[in-house]
């Protein structure tokens, strides 16, 4: 059934190398168009080089990355229009108002001066933080941080979402909004691809990749994960997996 | 080109919010403008005297008196003997001994010449030779058939070149000739150090990241990062020009604006530098060592505080890769002696040639990927 849906990332044979290390082994996978993707792996699996490297971030050693139809090895600045990125570390500007980090971002990925006013006042709207617009970035709590960070990387509309870990440190209630967002973007028809650390969050996505050392170790729906394992959920699926490669 | 105002527009908020940028950015260049153009001087004031004086006739009082009179010196007085006045150097009591030989008036009228002999302590070789060059410009001040007998005490194998130091400079001309090349400092240190950090503040708080993955050009980025403090440092410069013209009264014989022309191109080899630091760099404390390291060289050997004519070959092949020798010799010659464009044509030229190779380069260095 997957096969008739679109592919909007196609990883095939991905190496990355940093001298002898391997961080990434020959990687190969597919994102359809509208999925929530999970990327979940241990610390120092090979996540976020990989999402790196599907951003334009990073050069892969070998291998073929496409996203949205373009080839980021060879045209790292075509993919950029068409994606998001959140960082692990939070990155906007804490300087800068709220308004003022909308504004620049929106300008910088093209935005005319109506829209990135629509726009700014779309999410503001939506995170109920009418009246925030003047406040600087610093003096707002980390998980509302966190969920401007997603609204200003969804600016420009983009295809696909990548969120590297968006939600460490984040309250559960706060937590729980965020994947209402990450929903929301997704009905809409943007393709989230997102790792995580938390399994609950596992379970949310359609379809969930784990890696261990450098390697996907299982790809699959949720469901299909926990049955192949024989156990009850996510995390007993990430622990089985860990185990063996001890 | 749209890019490039949001680029800016984000940029000087940041650098206006942040509260100790406005000090850095003007206060800290006009102080140290002020305090440098004071103190970074050869001038010795102040030069304790004392005179053996074995004529005791009316010439010699009225060589004395010309020395007492000097603003440069502190006459301390007579001592009865050589030896005592030994003694007065050797215990730091006095810089200079002023001996007039007995017959001094008597020579001096029927002869037509007489001799002096002024031992000076030379512990500072370099201040000893000033201070002997003053004594003799004096004395021949005086009468110019004076000879001058010249002897260092606690000489450490410095040689005095007196012959070569004739000069005698009035406080007001050194200024003239140091506030120019303190200016040229200053915009440089601004530029450098701006420039370098600003790119490498973002890569720490990990905000590139986030750039990096927007469309943004690295050309757009690039410009709106450097635009900024090439305003600042123009900015500055014409400050530190009004203090010149103003405060410290120099008239800028030249034309103003041919020396902001050439400071407008310089500053783009200067902020060209200050980007390639930035690459080269992960966190604000590398690039700070590193810019640090590179102006520290090209200060010292700019010709600012030392004749470039005076250093080892090998340093003044170096120089020729030295934006700040360049400038420094441009702008004094704008500053000082009226120059016109022609006359400084060469220097500018390598200059331009200097600032569109560095930033290439350093466009090229830079990259949106890593790893």
């Amino acid at each position: 059934m997957n096969d008739s849906r679109e592919k909007i990332i196609e990883v095939y044979d991905l190496v990355k190398r940093f001298g002898h290390f391997e961080a990434n082994k020959h990687l190969t996978f597919d994102v359809y168009r509208g999925e929530i993707f999970g990327f979940l792996g241990a610390n120092g699996a090979g996540k976020t080089t990989a999402m790196k490297i599907l951003c334009g971030l990073s050069k892969p050693t070998s291998g073929s990355v496409k996203v949205a139809g373009v080839d980021v090895n060879r045209h790292p600045e075509a993919v950029k229009k068409r994606i998001g990125y959140m960082s692990q570390f939070f990155s906007l500007y804490n300087d800068l108002t709220v308004k003022e980090n909308f504004r620049f971002y929106g300008g910088v990925y093209g935005l005319g001066k109506k829209e990135i006013q629509q726009r700014t006042r779309y999410f503001l709207d939506k995170l109920n933080m009418q009246g925030y617009e003047s406040m600087l970035l610093r003096n707002i709590p980390l998980g509302w941080k966190q969920k401007l960070a997603f609204s200003v990387a969804s600016i420009h509309r983009p295809d696909i979402i990548f969120l590297d870990e968006p939600t460490g440190g984040v309250d559960p209630i706060t937590r729980r909004q965020f994947w209402e967002m990450i929903y929301e973007a997704s009905e809409n028809g943007t393709t989230v691809f997102v790792t995580t650390h938390y399994m609950d969050e596992a379970e949310y996505c359609e379809r969930v990749s784990i890696m261990s050392e450098g390697e996907i170790k299982a790809l699959g729906r949720p469901r299909e994960l926990k049955d192949r394992y024989g156990v009850k959920n996510m995390n007993d699926v990430f622990l089985r997996i860990a185990r063996n490669v001890e | 080109m749209r890019t490039i105002r949001y680029i800016l527009q984000k940029e000087f908020i940041q650098i206006f919010r942040d509260k100790s940028m406005l000090p850095i950015i003007i206060l800290i260049p006009v102080l140290q403008l002020l305090v440098l153009s004071y103190t970074a001087t050869f001038e010795i004031k102040n030069i304790r005297l004392v005179v053996v004086d074995h004529d005791h006739s009316t010439d010699s009082r009225n060589l004395i008196n010309k020395f007492s009179g000097s603003r440069f010196y502190k006459y301390l007085g007579e001592e009865s003997s050589y030896k005592q006045a030994e003694n007065d150097i050797a215990a730091g009591k006095t810089d200079q001994v002023l001996v007039i030989e007995p017959d001094f008036e008597k020579k001096l009228i029927t002869e037509g010449n007489a001799s002096v002999q002024v031992v000076t302590d030379a512990i500072n070789g370099s201040a000893a030779s000033l201070m002997a060059a003053y004594a003799v410009s004096i004395i021949q001040g005086f009468n110019e058939n004076i000879v001058v007998h010249k002897s260092p005490l606690h000489y450490h194998g410095l040689p005095i070149d007196v012959s070569s130091l004739f000069w005698y400079n009035p406080e007001l001309n050194y200024i003239t000739y140091m506030v120019p090349g303190i200016l040229v400092l200053l915009i440089t240190i601004i530029a450098m150090f701006l420039s370098s950090m600003n790119i490498v503040k973002e890569k720490e708080l990990s905000t590139i990241e986030q750039l990096n993955v927007t469309p943004i050009h690295k050309l757009e980025f690039i410009a709106g990062k450097l635009i900024p403090f090439w305003i600042i440092a123009m900015v500055d410069l014409v400050i530190g020009l009004l203090l010149a013209r103003f405060w410290f009264g120099i008239i800028i014989v030249g034309s103003p604006l041919l020396l902001l022309s050439v400071a407008a191109v310089y500053l783009v080899l200067v902020l060209a530098l200050g980007l390639f630091v930035s690459s080269l760099t992960e966190t604000m404390q590398q690039a700070m060592f590193i810019s640090w390291f590179v102006l520290v060289i090209f200060i010292l050997m700019s010709g600012l505080f030392t004749p470039i004519e005076s250093m080892p070959v090998w340093a003044q092949q170096l120089d020729k890769f030295n934006p700040l020798a360049y400038f420094v010799k441009i702008n004094r010659m704008i500053m000082l002696k009226g120059a016109v464009f022609n006359d400084f044509r060469k220097d500018f030229f390598i200059l331009a040639g200097y600032a569109a190779a560095m930033l290439t380069f350093s466009i090229l260095k830079y990259r949106k990927t890593s790893g």
